[in-house]
């Protein structure tokens, strides 16, 4: 292929415009660096190739957390789901999680019509090959019809597409997801440069025809009817009114029985599969396996969108042979009928192993150089779109020469996904989960805002409006806390009926409105209806609620951060040689070599480095500091 | 848990262990004084100026016991040796008491040191030069290994399962509570904050057990602190020689001979006593020996155990019954000597309470009826606790302060149940109360709830 020189020249060139994709881009064209968005096809943007749903526990936190940065996930939901329901509601405020079902077209179209609308943004269809790299900075990309395009800073949010092979039963080809198709070349490049890469595998379920499912047999799944959003932005008058329901059913004993039939052409038995796949997303051959003694599974089946009869048959994930696939449907109740309308499939692809990244998601080897997504061994559309809002924020941020935004384990789960990811690396696709982050008390879904608007509005990401609504909101929770904690509730007759209702002690002397609080089955309403307060909208209150209620709880979650943060505080510097430092074990000297950690708070993460090894290291640091001193 | 220890208030004896009268006990770290505070009364230390010293009490906080008469520096960062709060308590000397107020600051917070630690915050907050460097890096190296691999070695066989045990007991629970948030639609039983409780108090009563095997545990490691009292020429100082096989102390017949308190160890049927043959109490006019005197009622008062001694063959006389009125709260064996000369009194004369067993009739001279010293003491601590090979034990003050901070950890799970908090908040004391069961036996294995999910449980997306 000849190549040319493309006339226009980029700031920020992101390639791959899935869920990473289309949050890299749009952040660095907000942020006023000329961006160009490449991607295999135009028709796949934003394309939901697994499950049509986004959120629930952990996932959801980072949705927000997106939208706090100024992110476009949580809009793009909020206008084309088909369901909504909050979960965990029994439990605390930490763990409460949204989730919604997509109309997977529509969310595919408003996503694709915004991209086209962003002002700095250039979307184009084409499939990168290479990249341009020129004393180990990256400066641009090649793609298959021979174009040249140059960029201050490149994003890769490739994806499955990386070398993707699609399996079902015997058959193997090459492709991306849901048969587009892959990216072999890049790879291919990416090994020359010397990036380690390694396979993953994961898996979708088949789709049916709604018309031929027999939901009777079903237990209804339906939406709830208090409004809810993802984005700070969305009013909640516009919640939707006109849900449609998901629905379970189970798998049975002749279910079981079909699958360990035919398990010598389970391709996940077989040997065919090499990949690594998770644990937690497991196929339904592989739970048969690993789980015998469960006499049934649960499926979900979620619809694909308003339009279309197609549902996902969701917890069903398999690559058995096609033939094999019907039959097992067909052992369940209310899919006895079910016609299928697309297999299910494993796929495998390539990753680049994340500890070959900074925590800018910069990689090591090639500066200017990002990658997000998929590509860097998640799997999930909010961990995806978590990693490419920071990828495209500080691509933009390199371009303008200014420090980078590293989100830290207590500020965000986005956080703690990126260290986790590059500290660690990963040996399987990685999900988050509220159980990764260990200040998850603090990391809630309901103060993403409160976390992270602040950066997002110096950044640029966040309207003027938006921030001073955010203003406003934050300086009514403190003072209304602060008010609560001044103001007394008086034993009267009043008060004690309200205690008697909740069967508890009357009041003998008075006590703070804030400690009055505390007590379990009072809230807030109580509260303004003995004392009165000011007129406040309801998220103030549930912070304020949150706040008092459980002060204990996040103190201790406060003191524990205090302390990483003095950690975090002790820098190690970029060009030590890990081999002068004498007396490290070998297995941390190793590790430490191969992270490269920028701080003594990374390097207390890395497995296999014991305090001991940090002793000499902080030592080996300070009497550089000393000697330099001396000088 | 990653490895953050760097700035923890970390504490350890900085004395070496049982010599001389006075033992320190120092603490360093931003917490210093605060946890310092919470053990001792008689003085709050928060509001005390800097580099001064004090005098008060180590107090168990739980029990409101007293464990020791102290002395207390609090000396504020920046000017003190690593440049952080420091705190020196000191002790009464005596293994026994030291470990009780070290075991007590664990219990309360403080981590005990790893070797050159103290030196180590010295160097890295900038107060020792780079000469000095390299020796702290070496100390590091050559012992904060050793010291780990000793700490673990340490766990005796059984604690080690039985902390084991607990802890894939409590894992079990933290992997439902934790399937149930990330999985809410997951088809397994939902955990109730009862089931919580439950688990939370089975653990605590096992907890206990193994306190109370503590103090069985530092005796068969450290020794008893044991005084030998009684007036001059009782035969003290033959009993020591007795016990200890060893002529160390003088012995004459020449009251007042032993001037200095002489410690000494010894191993009566398995039981280690650390010696003390005090000088002879009695009203006396020599300065000198005066000295000695107080110096024995000294280190009476902070005895594990005192071994008084009578003489049958002298009539008991205003002297014998001051020493069982100063003793009469403490663990003691009233021992009669000189069984065989000729009785002066008959033994019901002793003041006995209702606290003290039986007398043991000896000679020492003749070393007879020393067997039956070695079982009153077995009866006197070791009371309903087996010994034996197969039981866990405790042994040192890190477990027994880790397993208090355990203890409290379960503690505030309970009261977070009982205050209605939701699951989710309660989980955070018991995942601390399994994380510091895994200090005790080293294991800080990464990701191992996640392991535990995914292995329990069989989920979906």
């Amino acid at each position: 292929m000849q190549e040319y020189d493309a006339p226009e020249k980029y700031d920020v060139i992101v390639v791959g415009a899935g869920h990473a994709g289309c949050e890299a881009a749009l952040a660095a064209a907000r942020m006023g660096e000329k961006t160009l968005l490449l991607t295999i096809n135009l028709d796949m943007v934003a394309f939901m190739p697994c499950n049509p749903s986004i959120g629930g526990p952990a996932k959801g936190i980072v949705v927000r957390e997106i939208d706090a940065l100024g992110g476009q996930m949580g809009k793009n939901i909020d206008a084309t789901y088909i369901q909504m329901r909050m979960l965990n509601t029994g439990k605390g405020p930490a763990v409460r999680a949204l989730r919604a079902q997509a109309d997977k077209n529509a969310y595919h179209r408003l996503m694709k019509a915004t991209l086209e609308q962003e002002p700095n943004l250039t979307l184009r269809q084409g499939l990168v090959e290479r990249l341009i790299v020129h004393n180990k900075v990256c400066q641009g990309v090649v793609t298959n019809t021979g174009a040249r395009y140059r960029a201050q800073a490149v994003v890769l949010t490739a994806g499955t597409s990386s070398r993707g092979k699609i399996i079902i039963g015997e058959l193997m080809y090459s492709s991306g997801p849901n048969n587009s198709l892959p990216s072999i070349k890049l790879s291919e490049d990416l090994e020359k440069h010397g990036f380690q890469l390694q396979r993953f595998k994961t898996g979708t379920p088949p789709r049916v025809a709604k018309n031929t499912v027999d939901f009777s047999k079903m237990e209804e799944q339906p939406g709830d009817t208090t409004p809810h959003a993802f984005s700070y932005e969305t009013l909640p008058q516009s919640y939707l009114k006109d849900q449609i329901s998901c629905w379970m059913t189970y798998t049975n004993a002749h279910t079981h029985q079909i699958i360990r039939d035919n398990l010598d052409r389970a391709p996940m038995f077989s040997g065919v599969i090499q990949g690594v796949g998770p644990r937690y997303c497991p196929s339904i051959e592989d739970k048969i396996v690993r789980f015998a003694d469960k006499p049934r599974h649960q499926i979900f089946m979620e619809p694909e969108g308003r339009d279309t009869e197609e549902y996902y048959v969701g917890d069903f994930s398999t690559s058995m042979p096609e033939e094999v696939q019907q039959q097992m449907l067909h052992s369940v109740a209310g899919l006895e009928h079910a016609q299928m309308m697309r297999p299910g499939y494993a796929i495998e692809y390539d990753i680049v192993e994340p500890w070959q990244l900074k925590q800018t998601l910069e990689t090591k080897l090639i500066a200017h150089l990002y990658t997000a997504g998929q590509m860097n061994g998640t799997s999930g559309y909010e961990e995806a779109a978590g990693q490419g809002i920071i990828a495209g924020i500080n691509a933009a941020l390199q371009v303008k020469q200014q420090a980078p935004l590293i989100l830290k384990r207590n500020e965000a789960y986005i956080g703690v996904m990126i260290d986790d990811l590059v500290t660690k690396g990963t040996t399987e696709p990685y999900r988050l989960l509220t159980s990764r982050a260990e200040y998850r008390l603090v990391l809630r879904h309901d103060n993403a805002d409160l976390r992270l608007t602040e950066y997002g509005h110096q950044l640029g990401l966040i309207s003027a409006q938006r921030y001073q609504q955010f203003q406003h909101k934050a300086q009514q929770i403190s003072q209304e806390i602060d008010r609560l904690q001044k103001v007394r509730i008086k034993p009267s007759a009043q008060v004690n009926e309200l205690l008697a209702q909740y069967q508890m002690a009357p009041l003998q002397d008075g006590v703070l409105a804030s400690d009055f609080l505390k007590r379990p089955q009072i809230h807030y309403s109580d509260i303004q209806d003995l004392i009165g307060g000011p007129e406040l909208p309801l998220p103030v209150i549930e912070q304020v609620e949150i706040s008092i209620k459980y002060a204990g709880y996040i103190k201790k979650q406060e003191a524990q951060i205090a302390h990483l943060k003095k950690l975090e505080a002790k820098k190690i510097p970029a060009n030590l040689d890990y081999d002068d430092v004498q007396g490290l074990a070998t297995e941390a000297l190793q590790k430490l070599k191969k992270i490269n950690p920028t701080t003594i708070a990374q390097a207390s993460r890395i497995s296999g480095v014991n305090p001991a090894d940090l002793s000499i290291l902080m030592i080996y640091i300070q009497r550089g500091r000393i000697a330099k001193r001396a000088e | 848990m990653p490895n953050i220890t760097e700035f923890d208030t970390i504490a350890a004896i900085s004395t070496p262990v049982g010599e001389g009268a006075i033992s320190i006990v120092r603490l360093s770290g931003s917490e210093a004084i605060t946890i310092a505070n919470q053990v001792t009364s008689g003085v709050d230390l928060t509001q005390v100026a800097s580099h001064t010293i004090n005098y008060g009490h180590v107090m168990d906080p739980k029990s409101q016991q007293v464990l020791d008469e102290v002395m207390i520096s609090v000396m504020r960062a920046p000017k003190t040796f690593t440049r952080e709060d420091v705190v020196e308590i000191n002790t009464h000397g005596g293994i026994m008491a030291t470990n009780l107020v070290l075991q007590t600051l664990i219990g309360q917070g403080a981590r005990l040191a790893e070797p050159g630690e103290f030196t180590k915050r010295a160097f890295l907050n900038g107060r020792i030069d780079l000469t000095q460097a390299e020796s702290v890096m070496d100390l590091i190296r050559a012992k904060t290994d050793k010291a780990m691999h000793q700490a673990v070695q340490q766990l005796d066989g059984s604690l080690q399962h039985l902390i084991k045990h607990l802890r894939q007991e409590i894992m079990d629970v933290l992997g439902q509570v934790e399937v149930n948030i990330d999985y809410p639609e997951y088809d397994t039983d939902e955990i109730t904050t009862q089931m919580l409780l439950e688990k939370a108090q089975a653990v605590s009563q096992q907890i206990e057990q193994l306190l109370q095997t503590a103090q069985a545990g530092q005796i068969m490691n450290s020794g008893l602190k044991t005084a030998i009292i009684g007036k001059p020429n009782v035969g003290k100082s033959s009993l020591l020689n007795v016990l200890a096989q060893k002529q160390r102390a003088i012995v004459t017949d020449i009251a007042g001979t032993t001037r200095d308190v002489i410690e000494q160890t010894a191993n009566v049927a398995g039981i280690p006593l650390q010696l003390i043959d005090t000088a002879g109490i009695h009203e006396t006019t020599d300065q000198i020996e005066q000295l000695g005197v107080d110096r024995s009622l000294q280190s009476l008062q902070t005895a594990d155990l005192i071994l008084l001694v009578v003489d049958s063959s002298r009539p008991l006389d205003a002297t014998d019954q001051r020493l069982f009125q100063l003793t009469q709260e403490q663990k003691r064996l009233v021992i009669v000597n000189k069984q065989d000369l000729a009785p002066a009194w008959d033994s019901a004369a002793l003041p006995l309470t209702a606290d003290d067993l039986t007398p043991v009739i000896i000679s020492a001279t003749q070393k007879s009826g020393i067997d039956q010293i070695a079982a009153q003491i077995k009866q006197l601590f070791f009371q309903g606790i087996e010994t034996s090979q197969t039981t866990a034990v405790v042994t040192n003050a890190r477990q027994v302060g880790l397993l208090q901070q355990a203890q409290q950890s379960l503690a505030d799970v309970m009261s977070g149940i009982q205050a209605q908090m939701p699951i989710d908040l309660v989980q955070i004391d018991m995942t601390n109360c399994w994380n510091t069961l895994g200090e005790i036996t080293g294991e800080t294995a990464p990701d191992e709830l996640i392991t535990q999910l995914f292995s329990q449980f069989c989920l979906g997306k």
